[in-house]
């Protein structure tokens, strides 16, 4: 690749135009494991592949959808501790734009301020780029919403969305089934559909994660049980 | 003050370095958007670079989230940004009027560190405050039309800055 000879230094742009850190950063998002999106008309749904490297992990120590406040979640794909760190900046500006308007944060406003937190670690010295996406679902005043946020910092509205192993597989599946009426229980079926698609191995409530938010505008991540359940409907 | 879906905030329009008189026509009260209101009585100087750093937040907060700022959270702003001077604060009362959702008014108003005095029905800051309290409080009616409103407003308000030496000269109402 004649880019190779620029794909050291994160600040250089490569002559095509492009900056080598960041396709290699999507690269490791594309090797991590699926993750996806989908809106509803009353609610979104995330869910995401819970693959743990051996049986003896304690599954249910393992938390991959999180919530940024109340009324929002993020799930991602690619590498879980730069994960962590971003959940852990993103909470802190909710909570001082909560500080600041004693008001809960539009999600745009997150969103935003997330993805300039990502695009600073491509234009800094020193550092490198999250090798995360984020798929970040909430609950606001307009309406619920789903947001996709790359490493590069650009950030997409989504009605529907994948991420990691099987993108474009998912991403077809979802094309077809998706509709604009879809209620949230309905979604949560598509969703599970959709990882069943793409999965090795038995699907079950301990290798996935689910989390909905509905017009309560609380982020929750369902229980084990639940996900059989709604496993056990979609069989 | 709060009528029936609208609101009142009035202010004299003196100004004065204590007994000399500078201007009769001086502007209190300061329009932020469209339902939202902010009256700065205290140091002159004081409240005009408290109102020009409130337009500026509110500029940033317009151009990035779209919409106007309630009432409510703009007089979260104002109390904050009085805090950040604890120790060497700006010597202003403001008085936030404004229409939240639903056209339901809001006022409220706070000390010059930035402890908030929400109300139901009227609030007053300034020289003459006592005063106004004792006027609005004999005046005040629950739900006013915005004519009656008016009226009770101009009359509270010219009773008791005729009260006060160091208010007057006449005062400026607005309704919405």
């Amino acid at each position: 690749m004649g880019d190779s000879q620029y794909s050291f230094s994160l600040t250089t742009f490569s002559p095509s135009g492009k900056l080598v850190q960041i396709e290699h950063a999507l690269t490791a998002v594309g090797s991590g494991q699926t993750s996806l999106g989908i809106k509803a008309s009353n609610g979104v749904v995330i869910a995401t592949e819970k693959k743990l490297p051996s049986i003896l992990v304690d599954e249910s120590s393992v938390h991959k959808i999180q919530s940024l406040t109340p009324n929002i979640g993020v799930v991602y794909s690619g590498m879980g501790p730069d994960f962590r760190v971003l959940v852990r900046k993103s909470r802190k500006q909710a909570e001082q734009y909560h500080r600041l308007y004693k008001e809960p944060i539009p999600v745009t406003q997150l969103v935003r301020e997330t993805a300039a937190v990502m695009q600073e670690f491509t234009q800094s010295g020193g550092v490198r780029p999250f090798g995360v996406s984020l798929l970040v679902a909430g609950y606001d005043d307009k309406g619920p919403q789903l947001y996709q946020v790359d490493p590069s910092g650009s950030y997409f509205s989504w009605k529907a969305s994948a991420m990691g192993k099987n993108v474009s597989n998912a991403k077809t599946f979802l094309e077809k089934r998706y509709v604009e009426e879809m209620e949230l229980d309905d979604a949560v079926h598509t969703a599970i559909l959709t990882l069943k698609e793409g999965f090795e191995g038995q699907i079950s409530e301990k290798n996935i994660e689910i989390g909905i938010i509905g017009e309560k505008k609380e982020f929750r991540v369902l229980t084990p049980n639940e996900i059989r359940d709604y496993l056990a409907e979609v069989e | 003050m709060v009528g029936k879906n609208c609101f009142a905030i009035a202010s004299d329009r003196r100004l004065g370095v204590q007994l000399q008189t500078i201007a009769t026509d001086f502007q209190r009260i300061s329009k932020i958007h469209d339902r939202l209101f902010i009256g700065l009585s205290g140091l002159a100087t004081d409240s005009q670079t408290l109102y020009q750093r409130l337009v500026f937040r509110h500029k940033l907060y317009q151009l990035r989230e779209e919409r106007d700022m309630k009432p409510e959270t703009f007089a979260s702003l104002v109390s904050a940004l009085l805090y950040e001077k604890r120790f060497g604060p700006y010597f202003c009362q403001p008085v936030i009027a404004g229409l939240s959702d639903e056209d339901k008014p809001f006022i409220c108003t706070m000390d010059s560190i930035g402890a908030k005095e929400l109300a139901k029905d009227f609030v007053v800051a300034g020289t003459a405050g006592e005063s106004l309290y004792g006027a609005c409080e004999a005046m005040f009616k629950p739900d006013m039309e915005p004519d009656e409103l008016f009226e009770t407003v101009s009359q509270a308000l010219l009773s008791s800055v005729d009260r006060d030496c160091l208010s007057g000269w006449g005062g400026h109402v607005y309704i919405v």
